[in-house]
């Protein structure tokens, strides 16, 4: 395979406006549609479940729900659009393919696709930001604006990631395994819905490598009003992942498409 | 100075050799037609001249610029036409342009002049808010040939441009193709048609199993290769005729199915002989590209 480094230009970003045409066309169903289901999550346990529990590290269940929300959601859209809407691209309407024929080359082309997915995706962690704001649930509204930025952050490692599965997959149907085998479990293990310290030691060593609970790790005491400790840590690790992921989607796509 | 020259290109697949010692060359102004059957070498042959692939051996030169060393540099000033359509279903006509206008670096000024002449050039101004699933298989060929030209490309590559066409939608792409040479635009072609070959090739070369088999302008070809006169034979009497007269009467003689195809010099002669047997039916034609692409590739199926 070839891993030669990726080579950058400016040149992906009529990819990033392409993808952007499509998505003002369709803006109003995306939205609700990246948004409805995590809003929905955190408000009826927020409130459901929140009633019956005591606070939760500190704070009223809503409160701490919240945090995890915005980055599971910007998780969540971030591996739909590499997956999903990326693959549309790649293998059934073969947009790449034209766009290959052009002065772009693969790096310019998955550069762009996986700015854009961290761009859709700080989309969506931002709408759950709006929330929080709209409850009041955070502490001090200037340090929560740090969300924005890691929320990208958060976006480039998951699109990273994505990328990879999508250069891998022969049909939709292969993406199931990366939900039900990656997705998933972080959902479940990375501290979205109870502190991870709450986890039989053997998942808390688990969680701590993957990538959403590095990403919670930065989120939540930015919603709690206190500086993340080892933030700058954490912020390395979403790197990595998504420079790792994207260096590796493709090595992959060019084994794919350029044979 | 060639706008494109290739030299002992070759690409292999594991044990399967793709292109086997390919040279290719190209003047400006000209059209070329790759023709060759499934599986020739076609299109990973464009692949590699466009940069997207690179041979196991052999140079590339596209417009002075060395392939793939600088294919960015060669890919501004190339236009491509794929075999199958990729353009945007989400977009309409217009704004496939603008997109596709956009991968090259033209900015909005030059795009607001590009694309309306462009839309005017594939007959699809009235069309241009459609979106391309209202399209027709025609109209979409059209607009994917428009897309080709929005970087006003010097080097043309069309994969199959008319695959799927009905003959009026294919006539069309034929005239836009004509105008485009007459501009003094370079084409380089692939076809099953040899028809349009024909038509459009200043020079056609052969390929089969990866290998330029031959190569010239159509009419050299079919006058240095071929019997001038061919005679399909068919009707009940066809498999006699062939089996008593077939071997002294033509120079050569090809059966596919039941239909005898009988090549000679000496067309007007046989005919009067045919016409004296009864049970038999039979056309007499000057040969074509057709007749030498098949006496050079075979009758048999390429899947």
């Amino acid at each position: 395979m070839n891993f030669a480094a990726p080579r950058f230009s400016l040149r992906f970003v009529p990819v990033w406006r392409r993808n952007f045409l499509v998505w003002k066309k369709l803006a109003l169903p995306s939205i609700l549609g990246n948004l409805a289901d995590p809003m929905l999550y955190m408000l009826g346990l927020g409130y459901g479940l929140g009633r019956l529990l005591p606070d939760v590290a500190g704070v009223p269940y809503l409160t701490f729900l919240a945090a995890g929300t915005v980055c599971y959601s910007t998780m969540n859209s971030a591996t739909f659009e590499t997956l999903y809407s990326g693959f549309s691209r790649m293998h059934v309407q073969k947009t790449w393919e034209a766009i290959l024929n052009t002065p772009l080359n693969l790096d310019d082309l998955l550069m762009g696709e996986w700015v854009w997915a961290a761009s859709k995706s700080l989309l969506s962690g931002v709408a759950i930001l709006l929330v929080i704001w709209l409850l009041q649930l955070q502490e001090n509204w200037l340090l929560t604006l740090w969300i924005v930025p890691v929320a990208f952050l958060i976006g480039l490692a998951f699109s990273g990631l994505g990328l990879v599965m999508t250069a891998l997959s022969p049909s939709y149907d292969f993406f199931m395994y990366y939900f039900t085998l990656a997705i998933t479990p972080m959902v479940l293990l990375c501290g979205v819905f109870y502190p991870t310290s709450q986890l039989p030691l053997l998942l808390q060593d688990i969680s701590s490598v993957l990538p959403l609970t590095h990403a919670i790790d930065i989120v939540r005491p930015l919603v709690l009003g206190h500086i993340p400790p080892a933030w700058a840590w954490h912020a390395l690790v979403l790197l990595a992942y998504g420079a790792g992921g994207f260096w590796l989607a493709l090595a992959l796509t060019r084994r794919r498409l350029l044979k | 100075m060639a706008v494109l020259s290739a030299r002992g290109l070759c690409k292999r697949y594991g044990a399967t050799e793709v292109v086997r010692g390919l040279d290719l060359e190209l003047a400006p102004g000209l059209c070329l037609g790759l023709l060759g059957p499934n599986g020739a070498g076609k299109t990973t042959t464009l692949r590699i001249l466009l940069g997207l692939v690179e041979p196991d051996a052999g140079s590339v030169e596209v417009l002075g610029l060395p392939v793939p060393r600088a294919a960015r540099e060669a890919r501004i000033r190339i236009g491509v036409v794929p075999q199958m359509d990729n353009l945007d279903p989400d977009f309409s006509v217009r704004e496939n342009l603008l997109t596709y206008g956009r991968y090259f670096g033209l900015g909005a000024a030059a795009l607001a002049t590009r694309i309306p002449a462009l839309l005017d050039f594939a007959g699809l101004t009235t069309k241009a808010d459609a979106r391309v699933p209202t399209l027709s298989g025609g109209m979409k060929r059209r607009l994917t040939l428009a897309r080709a030209l929005i970087n006003d490309p010097d080097l043309l590559f069309l994969d199959e441009p008319t695959t799927g066409l009905d003959p009026q939608a294919r006539h069309v792409i034929w005239q836009g193709l004509r105008r485009l040479l007459a501009q003094g635009k370079t084409i380089l072609l692939t076809t099953h048609f040899m028809e349009e070959a024909e038509r459009l090739c200043d020079r056609v070369a052969v390929l089969d199993h990866g290998k330029k088999i031959a190569e010239g302008a159509p009419r050299e070809l079919i006058a240095g290769l071929i019997e001038p006169t061919v005679v399909e034979i068919h009707g009940d009497a066809a498999e006699t005729w062939a089996g008593t007269h077939g071997r002294n009467a033509c120079e050569r003689l090809e059966q596919a199915g039941e239909t005898w195809f009988c090549y000679t010099r000496e067309g007007a002669a046989l005919v009067d002989s045919l016409a004296a047997t009864p049970g038999l039916r039979f056309l007499q034609r000057p040969s074509n590209l057709e007749d030498v692409f098949l006496k050079l590739t075979g009758r048999e199926l390429r899947d």
